[in-house]
């Protein structure tokens, strides 16, 4: 499986599929269906400061080819994070990429100094991007000014490499891409939920509790290639892409776009084998595309001297 | 819990949009349990995309066959309806926490609420019950007469008082109405209110509810279904993998 091996920030990844924050939870669920060595990392919960409960139910609605959800951050809370979930997830060898959230910049600051300290916390992904609670989250990713403080401040007392989630509810994310970067951000990863919302015929209100959500899903993916297309031109750091991904094809598609590794959300809901299968499934994919290793394909989208051998056909 | 391509053998309307489907799988069992659920794929893309939580009716080990009996109602359930035998339907399962059949001895006596799409599981509940020597007594309530299914199903297993909203067939009005009875235990499924107005039978013998929640992943990893647990802001359970069944009183209905 080396024709898969990628090197990122913090992170030798043996292959470049892990779950997505948020859709995993810490792993415990989903170990019950395969090894998780399988992943190439583990993308964790959220976790803030404080056990949040989070919003109140309805939390999803469906939608066509996606989902809404406004979970709300619900989590242990750092303490319990370290002292329960971590160390169950040492068990494992796999890369773990802490989710950090927070309310405050101090929030970010204090749980990334001390979460960055656990041992198999390879890397952190700084969730600026949130769009489901009221304060902090998406405030701080859709400006800027202070998408680069907080990046700044938690470059400083990281002790792994920091990658910012990137709201796709912003007007031009290349300048929130370009402010964390010189804010020394290590990589991105991109992209969170599109805002979104349903209303129910019957009772003429918003399905979920919470009013609005986060959209995700097949139906977000062009928005997420697009982006990344966009964003993996214009900065030097490397791309974690995600978006509706469900087969190899779309990890490839990430990678033609600017991606250098993937993570797979909504899926794991539909189908809990469906990191190890896309895993499977690209060693084949590659070979029918004349692609000795997986790294070739990063950017080839807009690399202009290269084209793949199928596409000729 | 497995992932099984399960065939379906047989699909008919039972009352109005009511589908009763029996699935075929070699590794269906009696390791599916009375109050656990399957979370079924309907049709083969995303549209819709997630699964659909269907409450087990009827388990045959020896067969290896699943009954389930859900309500077409939104895009998956009614894909899932037009699907003929022969048809590969992908399901998870057996998942959640089922009633507690084991806990109720011999000579017990047990009353078995159901209100709605809330009655199938009730009816796998009794025949184990029953095959315990317990003395199983059903109420189930439905909107109207063209809603009412299984009537003969639970009249072969004991007493059945069946209530309609409309009274246009049994007792009219609501379960609630029909609950003047004694009982070690009472289990029940179907819509909160009806559930809320159970909880206050806790003072006559052991409740047990099955809750109904918007679910994502079934499996306890995405916290979409979560309910609050009496006295705490914080502690939680799931009702996809701690539940669906709770003891009355346990969790904030």
């Amino acid at each position: 499986m080396s024709r898969l091996t990628i090197e990122l920030p913090g992170l030798s990844l043996k292959n470049p599929v892990m779950p997505a924050s948020g859709c995993f939870g810490f792993g415990r669920e989903y170990s019950k269906f395969y090894n998780l060595e399988k992943l190439g990392a583990i993308m964790v919960k959220a976790t803030t400061q404080e056990p949040r409960f989070g919003n109140p139910t309805p939390r999803v609605a469906e939608t066509s080819s996606g989902m809404l959800n406004a979970i709300g951050l619900q989590n242990p809370g750092l303490d319990n994070v370290l002292q329960s979930e971590l160390p169950w997830l040492s068990q494992y060898d796999v890369p773990v990429i802490a989710n950090v959230a927070g309310s405050t910049i101090e929030d970010y600051i204090a749980v990334s100094e001390k979460i960055s300290k656990a041992e198999n916390v390879h890397a952190l992904e700084l969730n600026i991007s949130c769009p489901n609670v009221k304060e902090g989250g998406l405030a701080f990713g859709t400006v800027a000014e202070t998408a680069y403080e907080v990046t700044k401040e938690v470059k400083k007392v990281s002790r792994v490499p920091v990658y910012v989630k990137l709201s796709p509810n912003v007007t031009d994310i290349v300048s929130i891409a370009k402010a964390v970067e010189k804010a020394g951000a290590d990589g991105l990863t991109m992209i969170n939920t599109l805002l979104g919302m349903r209303i129910d015929l019957k009772t003429g209100k918003p399905i979920l509790a919470n009013g609005a959500g986060g959209l995700s899903g097949p139906a977000i993916k062009p928005v997420a290639i697009r982006m990344i297309h966009q964003v993996s031109q214009e900065v030097s750091i490397p791309i974690i892409g995600m978006g509706g991904i469900q087969s190899a094809e779309d990890v490839v598609e990430y990678f033609l776009a600017g991606a250098s590794a993937v993570a797979v959300g909504t899926a794991n809901f539909v189908d809990p084998f469906c990191c190890p299968t896309i895993i499977e499934d690209l060693p084949p994919l590659l070979d029918e595309l004349g692609v000795n290793h997986i790294n070739e394909l990063i950017g080839r989208s807009w690399k202009n001297e290269w084209t793949l051998q199928s596409s000729s056909r | 819990m497995k992932q099984l391509k399960t065939e379906l053998v047989n699909q008919r309307k039972i009352a109005a949009s009511i589908y009763e489907a029996v699935l075929y799988h070699e590794s269906i069992d009696d390791q599916f349990k009375p109050g656990q659920f399957v979370h079924v794929k309907a049709g083969a893309g995303s549209d819709p995309l997630l699964r659909r939580p269907i409450s087990i009716c009827h388990v045959d080990p020896e067969e290896h066959l699943l009954t389930m009996i859900y309500r077409a109602e939104g895009k998956g359930t009614n894909l899932l309806k037009n699907e003929v035998p022969g048809a590969v339907i992908d399901i998870l399962g057996p998942l959640g926490n089922g009633f507690p059949v084991d806990e109720v001895k011999s000579g017990q006596k047990a009353v078995l609420v159901g209100g709605g799409i809330g009655v199938p599981p009730l009816y796998y509940l009794s025949e184990k019950l029953r095959e315990r020597g317990v003395a199983v007594h059903h109420v189930n309530g439905f909107q109207s007469k063209e809603s009412v299914f299984y009537e003969n199903e639970f009249k072969e297993l004991g007493p059945l008082t069946i209530t309609t909203a409309d009274g246009s067939y049994g007792e009219s009005g609501f379960v609630t109405s029909q609950l003047d009875l004694s009982f070690d235990y009472l289990f029940a499924c179907g819509p909160s209110p009806m559930l809320q107005a159970l909880e206050a039978y806790r003072s006559k013998g052991k409740v047990y509810l099955s809750l109904e929640q918007r679910m994502g992943c079934g499996i306890g990893a995405c916290l979409a279904c979560v309910c609050h647990v009496h006295g705490s802001d914080l502690a939680y359970r799931k009702v996809c993998s701690d539940g669906p069944v709770f003891e009355a009183g346990e969790v904030v209905l």
